[in-house]
């Protein structure tokens, strides 16, 4: 495990720190919407799913859904964060035409869920990552707004309502997060959290899961001072970046801000608080609104709502229905699997990563599972820019690959060409090992054929050898290529050794 | 034959029952009373066919012996409740020609039973007044005028049609509601009976929102077994409306005629508000005299945080209505005024569609909930609200029902108070209270004054005891022997 390293950037002027706190929306994987009983489905025709609730017609009322309230719950119970008994439900109002209430229920005064903790592994680039400890402040339940169309004509602006009072979670961090790759990292540790607990399906191109950054910047030293104190005046001038749904981007775009930020602080100028975002195409972020430009949201608690009251037995029985989690699961493979906690952090952390090793794994040599599926497939997936669903090989012939390592059948060099055939859909590792002839030969005869054969054409090496073991390496060369590879290397040695004396 | 439009709902039904007349007859009547009463300015929409149409399919179903509990009975429905296919505008300009596609649970309720629709009734805009005189659809005449005067009246409001209505016969009862005082205040003006039930009773499913957490339906009816009968009826529990309650509705008819021996009467003290006019004190003395005659014992009590009943009021109900009206905006549905962009829009068309109150009102709310005075205003109201919450509580310690005048004065004339916008509130200040503690009231015409116009007395529950209002108001209704009708000049 690697110490957690501080990420600076260099200034004219010095050394800077980046600060960060994320606010995570997801959207709650429920077929009906936070309070009306339209459907939540994706890519429906403009409109189709929206209730007389949803389009806030005259004496509509909210009628909270149970079910996105306990996914709320499981979300709070999978971040060990405290779940609040007592929430309630405020009105955030502003005027917008994908806003038809006029005001957005949220939760602001008393959030469904409370402190928790999550631990985030960070990955880095040719070397062993690192964990860290990110507190979460609180997870709330809110409506989303509808859809605003800009650009279909050029006088008028459509509205499309399908999303008005889906069930949203906000998440939000405590400023615990350093740098751009740790932003990213949290995000993805949340979002396979989410996606072990099946609260919400973690898409996020279709947006269901996105992200706020809040960055600022800092001399160093400053950030202890206000883990000390608690007292934020130790940190600078934060921009909230919107909306960011791809891990790349949200680091380029902190990248960027961090940058933006120190030039305008060395240059003698103040940052302005502001809601900024990010346009991949130029790779820079851009003013969306001041705070001055901010609106006063005049929250209060929503009138038409009854305070939530959560039964303690209700929440122990949600408790007991949890999965496992992404962490649970990397104990769990560290434990049973003897893998490293990298290894097991990197293999948890998506679902499908830990369910497809699991499936090589079974029955099998463990650790050389992990190897084959973090480096080579992974490897080649990455390279490929393929996701886990589209690899060409499947669990099960990855483990049948394995198994032929293990007991023998072929050495490591010829399962990386025989992985290689797989990929290329030459069919299973058993099938192509037969047609090729690839079978490993462990016959002692027929290695110490070819041994003899070796010593006796040599004897210039021969000697060399008795001097400088070391050369036993040409040896083993020689009687691999005479056998085309196929030979176990361990009885190549082991024959050699005895052969030559050393 | 005797002019059916006079009759009580309870005798309209018995009428029904005992095929007297059909309900096309009984609703034909109404339809031509209607006719005939355009200058009152009740109903701002008619739906004399549709009325028609649902007696006779209420006749067809009493031949068949499947009558419901209001079987044929035309009422008058407030324009704030949702009708299907029934233009619903809360009698404001920016819900232009809006006709709901749903129906509110309170009027499916009655449909439900067989009750007939005559139309809809005016209303102060979203229910904002108390004198019915900020109607998008112009002022309801009160029936009632004073001795010797020519004068138009104001029958009181919010709900200024459904007591006019009621008043003037055109409809056998009407739904009303109830923010601040807009059933029992207009019922006093007129000589009705109207109640607001326990906050919760009713649902408000399809009720156009004014302040949410105040609002809540009841009936204006003739007597106070009308009442009685039509609001068992209209409440119910509704999953669609998250604070309704889930439980039975009572028969609250038979309370009614139990008399009120051996029940005890506070008498708050703080009500006895400075300038409390001779006439209203002296009708107050008459209430607290007829139901010691018929066996209640009389307590004085006291509510110690009256005085701040009518200002936090003031805070609450204008906050959660600049929320509630925010969906008036010209976007989906109502009126629009186009303007060069999107903010110019939102402006021109709430400008022109709400009402200078409604404006007010909205403005007020806006200001009591901004940054840096939420804490000032709405938190202090709120804290205010649970005090007057707190001093009912303790009051019910001594006394099952509380008796106060239902209004500090008769109605008055157009134009004499709406130039001044607190001296319209302080009509609320005795019905106020009821609402900010979500207790059921009754107010129940109890005499006339020298000017010859009704006086009512209100009588306040605790949570759920509709039937202690019930007997008050029927011990009141039965010593005051009120049967004084408006002169037809109409």
């Amino acid at each position: 495990m690697t110490e957690r390293p501080t990420f600076r950037i260099k200034g004219d002027t010095g050394d800077w720190e980046v600060v960060m706190g994320l606010e995570i929306h997801a959207q709650v994987a429920s077929n009906a919407k936070l309070f009306s009983g339209a459907s939540t489905a994706f890519g429906s025709d403009p409109n189709c799913n929206v209730s007389l609730v949803d389009a806030a017609m005259p004496g509509m009322l909210p009628v909270i859904n149970r079910f996105c309230v306990e996914q709320a719950i499981r979300t709070g119970l999978g971040l060990k964060a405290q779940i609040n008994s007592y929430s309630r439900f405020d009105r955030k109002n502003y005027f917008y035409p994908d806003l038809p209430q006029g005001y957005q229920i949220s939760q602001f005064a008393h959030p469904i869920v409370g402190e928790g903790e999550i631990d985030v592994d960070v990955e880095v680039p040719g070397k062993e990552g690192y964990t860290f400890a990110c507190r979460i402040e609180r997870l709330h339940l809110e409506q989303d707004a509808g859809k605003s169309i800009h650009d279909m004509d050029p006088h008028a602006t459509y509205v499309d309502l399908n999303r008005s009072g889906v069930a949203l979670m906000e998440i939000v961090s405590k400023p615990d997060v350093r740098s751009p790759a740790e932003a990213a990292a949290y995000v993805k540790k949340l979002r396979a959290i989410v996606i072990a607990l099946g609260t919400c399906d973690g898409d996020m191109e279709k947006g269901n899961l996105r992200a706020d950054v809040n960055v600022s910047v800092c001399r160093p030293g400053q950030y202890e001072k206000f883990r000390a104190t608690g007292d934020f005046k130790h940190l600078g001038t934060r921009c909230e970046l919107k909306n960011m749904n791809s891990y790349r981007f949200i680091q380029q775009a902190i990248e960027y801000e961090a940058r933006r930020q120190i030039e305008i602080i060395e240059g003698g100028g103040k940052v302005d608080q502001e809601t900024r975002l990010f346009d991949p195409v130029k790779g820079e972020t851009r003013s969306m609104r001041s705070k001055e430009d901010a609106h006063d949201y005049r929250y209060f608690p929503d009138p038409d709502l009854l305070p939530l009251e959560l039964e303690q037995a209700w929440i122990e029985d949600i408790r007991k229905s949890l999965p496992e989690l992404p962490d649970q699961k990397r104990a769990r493979f560290e434990k049973d699997y003897g893998l490293s906690r990298y290894d097991a952090g990197v293999l948890t952390s998506d679902a499908d990563k830990a369910r497809f090793f699991e499936e090589v794994a079974r029955g099998r040599d463990a650790k050389l599972a992990a190897n084959w599926v973090t480096q080579e497939l992974f490897g080649y997936l990455n390279k490929e820019g393929l996701e886990l669903s589209q690899s060409p090989v499947t669990a099960s012939a990855l483990g049948g690959l394995i198994a032929l390592i293990s007991d023998n059948t072929i050495s490591g060099k010829i399962a990386k060409d025989v992985f290689a055939r797989m990929i290329a859909g030459e069919g299973e590792a058993g099938t192509i090992v037969e047609k090729h002839g690839l079978k490993q030969v462990t016959d002692t005869g027929a290695i110490e054929k070819v041994v003899d054969e070796i010593i006796a054409a040599n004897p210039d090496q021969v000697a060399k050898v008795k001097d400088k073991p070391q050369t036993l390496g040409w040896f083993v060369g020689q009687v691999m290529k005479a056998s085309g590879g196929k030979a176990n290397p361990q009885a190549v040695n082991d024959i050699l050794k005895a052969k030559l004396g050393i | 034959m005797t002019d059916l439009t006079a009759l009580t709902l309870a005798k309209a039904l018995d009428g029904l029952k005992s095929k007297q007349f059909s309900s096309v007859e009984l609703t034909e009547a109404f339809n031509a009373a209607i006719a005939g009463a355009r200058v009152l300015n009740a109903f701002v929409v008619e739906t004399p066919e549709k009325a028609l149409e649902m007696a006779k399919a209420s006749d067809a179903r009493r031949a068949s012996g499947k009558a419901g509990r209001l079987d044929g009975a035309p009422l008058g429905i407030k324009d704030l409740y949702c009708t299907k296919g029934v233009r619903t505008t809360a009698c404001s300009g920016i819900l232009g020609d809006f006709t709901p596609t749903y129906e509110s649970t309170v009027t499916q309720n009655l449909w439900d039973e067989g009750a007939v629709m005559l139309g809809k009734l005016n209303m102060d805009e979203f229910a904002m007044g108390s004198s019915n005189e900020t109607s998008h659809f112009g002022n309801v005449i009160n029936p009632w005028r004073r001795k010797g005067d020519n004068q138009g009246l104001t029958p009181g409001g919010s709900s200024g049609g459904s007591a006019s209505s009621v008043a003037a016969n055109l409809c056998l009862a009407a739904t009303a509601s109830d923010t601040g005082g807009s059933i029992r205040q207009p019922a006093a003006f007129t000589g009705t009976v109207g109640i607001k039930p326990t906050y919760g009773r009713a649902s408000r499913y399809g009720m156009v929102a004014f302040a949410s957490s105040l609002d809540q339906a009841g009936p204006i009816a003739k007597t106070v077994e009308d009442s009685a009968l039509l609001l068992e009826v209209m409440c119910s529990h509704d999953p669609k409306d998250s604070t309704s309650l889930n439980i039975k509705t009572p028969d609250w008819r038979q309370d009614v005629r139990k008399g009120v021996k051996g029940m005890k009467i506070g008498i708050p003290k703080e009500y006895r508000i400075d300038g409390l006019s001779d006439e209203i004190d002296a009708l107050w003395q008459q209430g607290i005299k007829w139901l010691k005659e018929a066996g209640a014992t009389i307590v004085d009590i006291s509510l110690p945080h009256t005085k701040y009943a009518l200002p936090a009021y003031y805070i609450v109900a204008p906050a959660e209505a600049s929320s509630n009206l925010a969906r008036y905006d010209g976007m989906r549905y109502g009126a629009r005024v186009e303007g060069g962009n999107l903010t110019q829009t939102y402006e021109g068309t709430r400008a022109s569609g709400f009402g200078k109150e409604v404006q007010r009102r909205l403005m007020i709310g806006t200001y009591v909930l901004s940054s840096g005075y939420y804490d000032a205003y709405y938190l202090r109201a709120q804290k205010v609200r649970t005090r007057i919450f707190q001093d009912f509580v303790d009051a019910f310690g001594q006394c099952d029902a509380i008796l106060t005048p239902a209004c500090p004065s008769p109605a008055f004339a157009f134009g004499e108070k709406s130039g001044d916008p607190v001296e319209m509130y302080l009509n609320d200040v005795f019905t106020v209270t009821a609402n900010l503690a979500g207790l059921p009231g009754i107010a129940v015409p109890a005499g006339l004054s020298a000017s010859g116009l009704p006086l009512g007395l209100q009588v306040i529950g605790k949570a759920l005891d509709e039937a202690a209002c019930f007997r008050v108001g029927g011990a009141l209704e039965d010593a005051a022997g009120f049967v004084a009708k408006p002169d037809r000049w109409w």
